[in-house]
């Protein structure tokens, strides 16, 4: 037997080894459980949440039929209901709906730009970092709402001041996401790219962007949260009738009119656009990057 | 049958049944490196002295116990590190490193870490996809470009770590106890891998571990390390021809002789202070 021909047959021995050890291993099909179990998952989370809307639903109106509160305390689910309609025949809901989703779309997407660029300067620098690191932490622990008064002064009853208010109420949670997933990053995925051969921008974009990427992602929906809150903060308080309608401006109008299910039908509006966001925007990706990461147990 | 060489020769010989005649041309050679924590004179030593030459496509393995600096070797053959003293040429080029962990970035396939690797050496987009599956199917992983990382068992992973060393197309390979995390089987089965992928590409190896019958299993000169600081005792050239396995008495035999060595070692520090 020649050297060429032993090689081949240990080639072949060690293939066949090694295709019997890899499929004794009980390695999860990555297709298969995506496919199936999709309506099942649907339909398993969406039903009790249905179930609970229709509880809290029944509760209310069980609360108004009972009497305790007068209605217009504790208006009823149908009275809320028709608040509703009503903004829709004024033509008033969908401009209110456009004009906060839009501001809150823009100013999250600036909050974005300029978070990610502090971020960065801050993960690069350390001396940036230890300079305004604690003031960056301490900004995500003010109540934007307080920022609204000084907006004001500055750029008056305007969208500048809307937008500053969104922008300081954002950006810190933004940065700060970034900031502690580049801290996190395993050391030993900077010696793999460094192995392989990554130096300055290509470290950066290889490995640390892709390996900062879930407290980053964490960072822009907290982020998020943070744009909506003082998004609504400052309309409610910046009212002025140049600036259009708006679901901020709706409930300061409820509070002027003393009319609780107008504020009630503007508190509900803002929270479905809160819950939508999350669950199109937001629940999606983040599976999206546990699943590819092997972090998240997909439900059996 | 095995002749083994004594403590204390430095030629390197080579067994009949090896295809691959190594030449006289190094591959890695250090010569008198030293190396301190932190890089200072006055800290205490990790490695002293250490000469090595590795030879074009020899398999070179480095025994010690935990701590002996080993890894700091590895390092600092792989550029990684800079020694304290003395001078480290690599004549063949630059070089790769397989850790214990497979180290394979979770957010890519397994098709994406080789290619990854391949972009990095420069490599054409059109032309990357075709050398990937190519060395997967080096490493008897054909079709399982798009597998996700958490998806492969730890032997796989250590396979996708290999071929994307191997997608990085140097001429050394430097790996870092690359089994020890591995289960007893499938241990056995990469060997008989790794023997035949040094066989085919004619690469020099340096392959560090702490489990001597694994360094007689493998290379074809196995050195010793001795700790604090850590400095090389002696070497030994295994010339088992036929059939080389974890099991075989040979390896046992060679095994045996060099653990004895490497007792004799971990004894001198009973007194040391912890």
């Amino acid at each position: 037997m020649t050297a060429s021909d032993s090689t081949s047959v240990v080639r072949d021995e060690v293939a066949t080894l090694e295709a019997g050890l890899d499929s004794l291993d009980p390695v999860r099909d990555p297709g298969r459980s995506a496919k199936s179990t999709w309506v099942r998952r649907a339909s398993a989370s969406i039903a009790p949440a249905m179930i609970a809307v229709t509880v809290l639903i029944l509760t209310w109106a069980a609360l108004r039929i009972s009497g305790i509160k007068p209605s217009y305390v504790l208006p009823s689910p149908m009275e809320v209901w028709q608040s509703i309609v009503a903004l829709w025949h004024q033509g008033v809901l969908w401009s209110a709906l456009w004009n906060s989703l839009r501001r809150a779309a823009i100013g999250f997407l600036a909050s974005g730009v300029v978070g990610t660029v502090l971020g960065l300067l801050l993960a690069r620098f350390k001396l940036l970092r230890t300079a305004i690191g604690p003031l960056v932490s301490g900004l995500q622990s003010l109540p934007s709402v307080a920022w609204v008064p000084a907006a004001i002064i500055w750029f008056g009853l305007s969208d500048a001041a809307i937008y500053a208010v969104v922008l300081l109420g954002a950006v810190p949670s933004i940065a700060n996401g970034l900031l502690a997933g580049v801290r996190q990053v395993p050391p030993l995925y900077l010696r793999v790219g460094q192995v392989l051969g990554a130096r300055g921008l290509n470290t950066l974009r290889f490995v640390v962007l892709p390996a900062a990427l879930p407290g980053y992602f964490a960072g822009l929906r907290q982020g998020w949260a943070f744009a909506w809150r003082s998004l609504m903060a400052a309309e409610l308080i910046a009212f002025s009738p140049n600036l259009g309608t708006s679901l901020g401006q709706l409930l300061q109008t409820g509070r002027d009119l003393s009319d609780m299910s107008l504020v009630l039908a503007a508190i509900l509006l803002i929270l479905l656009v809160g819950v939508g966001v999350e669950l199109i925007v937001f629940g999606p990706i983040e599976r999206r990057i546990l699943r590819t990461r092997g972090l998240l147990v997909d439900p059996r | 049958m095995s002749r083994l060489d004594s403590v204390g020769t430095h030629s390197v010989q080579c067994s009949v049944a090896d295809p691959l005649q190594p030449t006289t041309q190094p591959a890695v050679v250090l010569d008198r490196v030293s190396k301190t924590f932190a890089g200072a004179l006055d800290r205490p030593l990790v490695l002293d002295e250490i000469s090595l030459t590795v030879a074009a496509g020899e398999f070179v393995c480095l025994v010690g116990a935990s701590g002996c600096g080993k890894s700091t070797l590895l390092n600092l053959i792989a550029g990684l590190e800079l020694p304290t003293r003395g001078t480290i040429s690599r004549p063949a080029g630059k070089a790769a490193l397989l850790f214990q962990d497979a180290a394979l970035l979770p957010w890519l396939t397994a098709g994406q870490n080789v290619e990854l690797a391949l972009r990095l050496r420069g490599v054409k987009r059109r032309d990357r996809r075709a050398e990937a599956d190519r060395l997967l199917k080096l490493v008897h992983l054909d079709g399982l470009h798009r597998a996700r990382v958490h998806e492969l068992s730890g032997g796989m992973r250590q396979r996708v770590a290999l071929a994307r060393a191997l997608a990085q197309e140097t001429r050394i390979l430097l790996m870092d106890e690359p089994f020890a995390a591995l289960d007893a089987i499938t241990r056995d089965v990469l060997h008989d891998e790794l023997i035949r992928i040094w066989r085919t590409t004619g690469l020099s190896v340096v392959f560090v571990t702490h489990n001597v019958r694994e360094a007689v299993r493998l290379g074809q000169r196995v050195e010793l390390m001795a700790s604090r600081p850590g400095h090389l005792v002696g070497h030994w050239n295994v010339e088992i021809s036929g059939d080389r396995r974890i099991e075989s008495p040979a390896v046992a035999a060679l095994a045996v002789e060099i653990t004895e060595e490497l007792r004799k070692e971990i004894r001198r520090h009973a007194g040391d202070p912890r």
